[in-house]
């Protein structure tokens, strides 16, 4: 087996794990959909057109960060029944393509998430771009693998710690918070329309191509900590 | 390694107080050159907050590579020198901590200074974000070495820290990509930045005062966790008996 199906592997276990129950999608579903509903009662989105403009982008990709959170730390969790995870780190396989494939199916998972939350939002605000919606096609994706690629490995990061479930947040979202400024300041310039969203795009490839490479390079080291 | 628990006295080496006593005289002068640089044209006596905001703020994007490069060194003597791997990881978390004290030092002095010029606290500029970003990540840093499980703290701290220094300069290139309200970069910030000639012998001792008091913080950080950390092997061994203690030492 080569590189590549060891991850397509890793993907369609995870993948399978996914469709038999399909806990991470409703659960992230659901709860992006909570806090939507949670915000609107901040302000009032359909009175208020250009102010919703310019604060839906931040809203959108929090929503989403909080949703895959909840997920992310699912994610290994699942790998610690009957010590699956032992049996990862005795396999043949690197290490990089059980997280490479691990990161695939939760960037999927929230994508889906995404397809089903975009149109929502965007009835239930009330909104209306006025920039080239295309480019989301670009952003959103990028910012979700931005997102999911170190919130995966910080998940697994944090697997063996005390409180799990609080340490995921701590680290994540500092390391995320260029990245998360990139994808906001995007998405905003697009709904707005007010200025080019290229440079923060541009931000976005880079702070994606420098944590992939760091994290597939340090995975070997997270997984065999102890 | 038990020898070493028996000689260490408990007080500080002598090399180790005569250059605490320099670093004393070095700011004493430096604070005497910053008092009696000439008063700014515009902020009056306002702006002597500089000469300490400068420094720690500059040391503070220092220290987090020493930080990352004890951290690497760790990662490469992790399974080869279980002693070094030990020290560099003490070094890392004595590098962590004066990074978190230089920048609270210099977002306070920031926010003093904030509130004297532009008479707010706090502005969300670019600088100003990306530096409260770099207190955010060494404070999680400190937390995940406090909430990790024990056996593992040093490899998955020692990790945080290269995502950790990867990130800023990251967060430090914004300035140039976003708009901000900060004085334009002191050193290397295009034509109108700089400082007057007659402020930069205070910039300097201040710079130089700082620096060898963050040294001095360090080393004295990394001997307190090195005992720590001698003290808790001795404790672990202590539970295998004497025998099998002394012959372990003996060995390794």
């Amino acid at each position: 087996m080569n590189y590549a199906q060891q991850v397509l592997t890793h993907l369609r276990k995870d993948l399978r794990l996914e469709w038999r129950t399909k806990d991470s999608i409703n659960g992230m579903l659901f709860f992006a959909l909570l806090v939507v509903v949670v915000l609107a009662m901040a302000f009032d989105p359909a009175s208020y057109p250009t102010m919703t403009r310019q604060i839906s982008g931040g809203l959108l990709w929090v929503a989403l960060l909080f949703a895959a959170m909840t997920a992310l730390n699912q994610s290994w969790a699942r790998e610690t029944n009957n010590n699956v995870l032992d049996a990862h780190r005795l396999s043949a396989a690197p290490a990089s393509a059980l997280f490479v494939g691990k990161a695939l199916a939760n960037f999927l998972f929230v994508m889906a998430v995404e397809v089903v939350l975009a149109p929502i939002f965007t009835v239930f605000y009330n909104l209306q771009p006025l920039g080239e919606t295309w480019k989301l096609l670009i952003i959103l994706p990028l910012g979700t693998w931005a997102l999911v690629v170190n919130g995966t490995f910080f998940a697994a990061l944090s697997l063996r710690s005390r409180n799990r479930e609080t340490l995921l947040p701590l680290v994540l979202l500092p390391i995320s918070m260029p990245a998360l400024l990139a994808m906001i300041q995007a998405t905003t310039a697009i709904l707005t329309g007010e200025f080019e969203p290229t440079l923060w795009i541009k931000v976005l490839v880079a702070y994606v191509i420098v944590f992939t490479t760091a994290c597939v390079l340090l995975f070997q080291t997270i997984l065999s900590a102890d | 390694m038990v020898t070493n628990i028996q000689k260490s006295s408990g007080t500080m080496p002598k090399w180790a107080q005569a250059w605490f006593a320099l670093t004393l005289l070095v700011m004493a002068y430096g604070f005497y050159a910053a008092m009696t640089a000439p008063r700014e044209a515009t902020m009056g006596n306002l702006y002597r907050v500089f000469f300490y905001h400068l420094p720690h703020t500059i040391l503070s994007f220092v220290f987090p590579y020493l930080n990352c490069g004890a951290s690497f060194l760790y990662l490469f003597w992790r399974n080869r020198n279980v002693e070094r791997a030990a020290a560099a990881d003490a070094f890392a978390l004595a590098a962590a901590e004066v990074t978190v004290l230089y920048a609270t030092i210099g977002l306070a002095t920031g926010m003093l200074w904030g509130r004297a010029a532009w008479g707010i606290w706090w502005a969300w500029d670019a600088r100003m974000t990306t530096y409260l970003l770099l207190w955010l990540l060494y404070v999680s840093y400190l937390l995940v070495r406090r909430l990790s499980a024990s056996g593992q703290t040093a490899v998955v701290s020692a990790v945080l820290a290269i995502f950790a220094a990867i990130d800023v300069p990251i967060c430090f290139m914004s300035i140039r990509w976003w708009r901000t309200q900060h004085p334009s970069a002191v050193f290397g910030g295009g034509s109108n930045s700089g400082i007057d000639p007659s402020m930069v012998p205070a910039v300097l001792w201040n710079m130089v005062a700082w620096a060898m008091w963050g040294a001095f913080l360090i080393g004295m950080r990394y001997a307190i966790e090195r005992r720590r950390q001698r003290q808790s092997n001795a404790h672990a061994l202590g539970f295998l008996g004497d025998e099998i203690g002394n012959n372990f030492q003996e060995i390794r």
